[in-house]
């Protein structure tokens, strides 16, 4: 029996699994990171720590969530704002618990403004705490935001820049900063802390959210005394926003350097695996944790471990990237290769959703009936492998998606090509290279 | 066991304490919370061309009534349950939905549990009755008169649906509270308080449907006077007579037509009032029997056996049913056939003899006999249209295995006159399929009053 080793080295920073909370409600008192450590948690950013007197909160809701009808939260959003604690109680508390856990990686999310004088003064006393590193919170998309903070400056890239290397000058620790995703282009803003002098980057912070309207009183929900503002939205249905990021990042040639710690609707190991093959080095979680307690860490670990043992692989760093090449421009994508969808009878319990689905709003491609009986068949004359019925259909590996490799295919009627040929050379194409 | 002391059978009122028969006759499948329905309907898929829609006798579109459920949209879901079945209420109660839409549940191939469809419907239409809303009105008036004779689930199906269409519409009914068999028949707890009256009474105040109670066809109105008086006659009379076991000693004291003790039970207000013996002989094998005997047990009686001539899946009771029948206490021994009721005065038993199939598949008595005991012995085999439909009108309407023979369109053999429900031949005895006969009948009906 093989144990993969999930112990982990960010920027240096050592902690024994690559799950850490991210900056968050969690992470917010000493109370609550004791608990998280004894749950086995790798390491914390500690809530974000900004300029004394504390901010103060909203004494109504600061959540809102989006359920399944079993009320399981699919998507979460806030508008808690950092801490609203003094900061010597934080820096107390941040000093004792890393002490108490000196395993543990303990890094502190700041919030400043843009002013050198404040990043001179305050980041000596943050690290002075003993904590690994300080992470720059350039994402809160609430709040702070209004005030010329968080994602005020993750939005323009020479203020990422700017507080950066202000923060670099004074800090002998790492620096990470934290992306906001409230941008078209997150290159720009991953370029610009590497040139401030990040060690890392970490992704992706916040999206900006109204959750619902409130049906009976046909105000936004939910409301503080009747009016709201937007919140940080994040949770499982946030996830694929976050992926497209990191891999952006990892693929990019000129951000490809830049470490990443991932965050983003991390739930379970599968999710963890998701971020580090697509080149997070460790991942943070937050909203799992909210919605379901610490205890979630023993899934996030063995499933993890399990899953790298099955991949005869030693370490998370060896999963790490592993799949970053494969995410690639459409232009690239090869137009020879054919799929259909195959339909394993044995399995469909003929609920007719693929059909539908084809019928209404794909290609036709699925029988309803065959000689007058129930039955539901791909027709690959009609298919173009476009996978809407294997995203609908209720059964695990009823539909699959098998390729032609020869032979020729009947909705085309044209020879099937082991020959990789992409739109960058098709006849189509206006813009095609020359051939 | 020897007979009781002096031979008098053991029958008495009170058996078990009010609060225990209280709860004995509480709903058979209590309702499901908003949470609960939630639950249960994120568990249907949506299917296309739905089979639980095909399976259900009056094609509910199942799966459109549950998404509506899950957004939270109870109204619309009753809408779209009751536009194709206005007893939907009372169907989400009585239906044996393990033999119909819950069997077709494709959830069954793939976790072998069905949605729970029927008490999905139940959720829906619940809030109908309860705070009376008003999901159909009138249609403009045609100036056309029918008949409508029973207030049952055919008739006011019939009924509802004709004023939908505009006609006016008076129904006749034998007896002083409409509902027929949904007043009458069903077991308590399958339809608790007054439940079959709220709803009849919501079918009947859509307006344009004049009930007339206590109007005996035959007696006080005659089908001739019906066809002539109206444009069009709709019967559904249902069965008003019981088979007999056609049996020795038949007629001592102590048997009794199970129909008439259902039908007292549910206009009991003091269940425990009823007397009930303490042994008790049940022959039979379809929903009737299953329903008095489980009623029977929950009210007391010690020892009930079901007997019947066949083999479990020859029982007009589904497999469900004889399972609730079986975890109720009620024995169910088959291949038996009574052969004599026991006893000079007053039953004191059954004597059966033990039956099989012969090589042609024939039912036939293998001469071994043998007794059980009882103090009462309820007949359940079967009714049949009896007096209900007085010879005169009996001799001119085309008949077949006893019952109505009608079209399609649930015509009979006389012009003008249509008829549905349990009195109608090649049905399967259900509400929800008497409900559907009324709806198809009404529709045929207006086609005729309006020349197409």
């Amino acid at each position: 029996m093989n144990m993969a080793d999930l112990s982990s080295e960010f920027l240096g920073i050592r902690s024994p699994n690559p799950f850490w909370l991210a900056s968050a409600p969690p992470t917010d008192k000493a109370y609550n990171v004791n608990r998280a450590f004894e749950a086995g948690w790798g390491g914390a950013v500690w809530k974000t720590l900004g300029e004394d007197p504390p901010i103060v909160n909203v004494s109504g809701p600061r959540y809102g969530a989006i359920h399944s009808n079993e009320r399981r939260v699919i998507g979460f959003n806030n508008i808690e704002l950092i801490t609203d604690r003094p900061l010597k109680v934080n820096l107390d508390e941040i000093r004792t618990i890393k002490k108490d856990w000196p395993d543990r990686a303990l890094l502190v999310s700041v919030m400043l403004p843009m002013n050198e004088a404040v990043w001179k003064k305050y980041v000596p006393m943050i690290e002075d705490t003993g904590a690994d590193g300080i992470e720059l919170n350039f994402g809160c998309p609430h709040g702070m935001s209004e005030r010329g903070m968080g994602a005020a400056v993750g939005q323009v890239p020479d203020y990422i820049r700017m507080a950066t290397e202000w923060c670099r000058k004074f800090a002998k620790k790492p620096v990470i900063v934290k992306l906001t995703p409230n941008v078209t282009n997150v290159l720009p803003p991953a370029k610009a802390a590497w040139e401030g002098g990040a060690d890392a980057v970490s992704l992706i912070n916040t999206i900006n959210s109204i959750m619902r309207v409130n049906y009976e009183t046909l105000t936004m929900y939910p409301t503080t005394d009747g009016m709201g503002s937007h919140g940080g939205y994040c949770g499982p249905a946030v996830k694929p926003i976050a992926l497209h990021m990191v891999a952006e990042i990892a693929r990019n040639r000129e951000t490809a350097m830049i470490p990443i710690s991932g965050i983003g609707g991390i739930t379970d190991w599968r999710d963890a695996v998701d971020f580090l093959a697509l080149g997070a080095s460790n991942v943070q979680v937050c909203t799992a944790a909210m919605v379901y307690g610490f205890r979630i860490i023993d899934d996030l670990t063995a499933g993890l471990s399990d899953f790298l043992d099955r991949k005869n692989m030693r370490s998370v760093s060896e999963l790490v990237g592993k799949a970053v090449q494969s995410v690639t421009d459409w232009q690239y994508l090869n137009l020879n290769y054919v799929e259909k969808a195959v339909i394993n009878q044995d399995l469909c319990i003929q609920c007719g959703r693929c059909h539908i689905v084809c019928e209404d709003a794909s290609h036709q491609a699925i029988t309803s009936t065959v000689n007058g009986e129930r039955h539901f068949e791909v027709i690959d004359a009609e298919c173009v492998g476009c996978n809407l019925c294997v995203s609908v259909c209720p059964v695990d590996n009823c539909i699959t998606m098998e390729q032609m490799t020869n032979g020729v295919d009947p909705r085309t009627g044209r020879a099937v090509s082991s020959k990789k040929a992409d739109w960058t050379t098709h006849p189509n194409n206006p813009m095609r290279k020359g051939s | 066991m020897p007979a009781g002391k002096s031979n008098r059978p053991d029958i008495r009122a009170r058996r078990l304490p009010d609060n225990e028969i209280e709860d004995n006759f509480g709903d058979m499948h209590p309702p499901l919370s908003r949470s609960e329905a939630l639950i249960e309907a994120d568990r249907c898929y949506f299917c296309y061309d739905a089979p639980c829609t095909t399976a259900c006798p009056t094609g509910i579109d199942i799966p459109g009534f549950i998404q509506k459920i899950r957004s939270d949209n109870i109204k619309g879901s009753a809408r779209t349950i009751l536009q194709e079945n206005i007893m939907g209420g009372m169907c989400a109660r009585v239906c044996p939905t393990e033999v119909l839409c819950e069997e077709a549940c494709v959830r069954n191939a793939h976790e072998e549990k069905p949605v729970r469809i029927g008490l999905l419907q139940r959720y829906a239409t619940d809030p109908v009755y309860k705070e009376d809303i008003r999901l159909f009105h009138r249609g403009p008036e045609s100036g056309k008169k029918v008949a409508v004779v029973g207030a049952g689930p055919a008739g006011l199906s019939c009924a509802h649906r004709l004023s939908v269409l505009g006609h006016s519409v008076v129904v006749f009914d034998r007896n002083s509270k409409p509902g027929g068999l949904n007043e009458y028949g069903i077991a308590a707890y399958k339809t608790v308080h007054d439940f079959a009256q709220r709803e009849a009474q919501w079918i009947l105040d859509i307006g344009g449907i004049e009930l007339r109670n206590d109007s005996v066809l035959g007696e006080d109105v005659t089908l001739a006077s019906l066809i002539d008086d109206f444009d069009a006659v709709f019967l559904g009379i249902g069965l008003g007579d019981v088979n007999r076991l056609g049996i020795d000693n038949e007629d001592i004291e102590g048997v009794i037509d199970a129909v008439d003790y259902i039908a007292k039970l549910r206009q009991a207000r003091d269940k425990g009032s009823l007397p009930v013996a303490r042994r008790i002989v049940v022959i039979g094998g379809g929903m009737t029997a299953i329903d008095i005997a489980v009623q029977s047990k929950r009210l007391g009686a010690e020892i009930v056996d079901i007997v019947y001539r066949r083999g479990p899946g020859q029982m007009g009771a589904s497999g469900y049913e004889q399972g609730f029948a079986q975890t109720s206490g009620v024995t169910i021994r088959h291949w038996a056939r009574p052969v004599r009721i026991l006893g000079e005065k007053f039953v004191t038993g059954v004597e059966f003899e033990r039956t099989m199939l012969d090589d042609n598949g024939k039912l036939i008595g293998t001469g071994e006999k043998s007794t059980i005991e009882a103090d009462v012995v309820f007949r359940a085999v079967g009714q049949l249209l009896g007096s209900d439909l007085p010879e005169s009108a009996a001799a001119s309407l085309k008949m077949h295995n006893g019952k109505l023979s009608v079209s399609g369109d649930r015509k009979t053999s006389i012009d003008g006159v249509w008829a549905g429900g349990d009195c109608v031949a090649g049905g399967d005895d259900l509400t929800v399929t008497a409900v559907q006969d009324g709806k198809v009948a009404a529709h045929s009906i207006d086609r005729y009053l309006r020349g197409e």
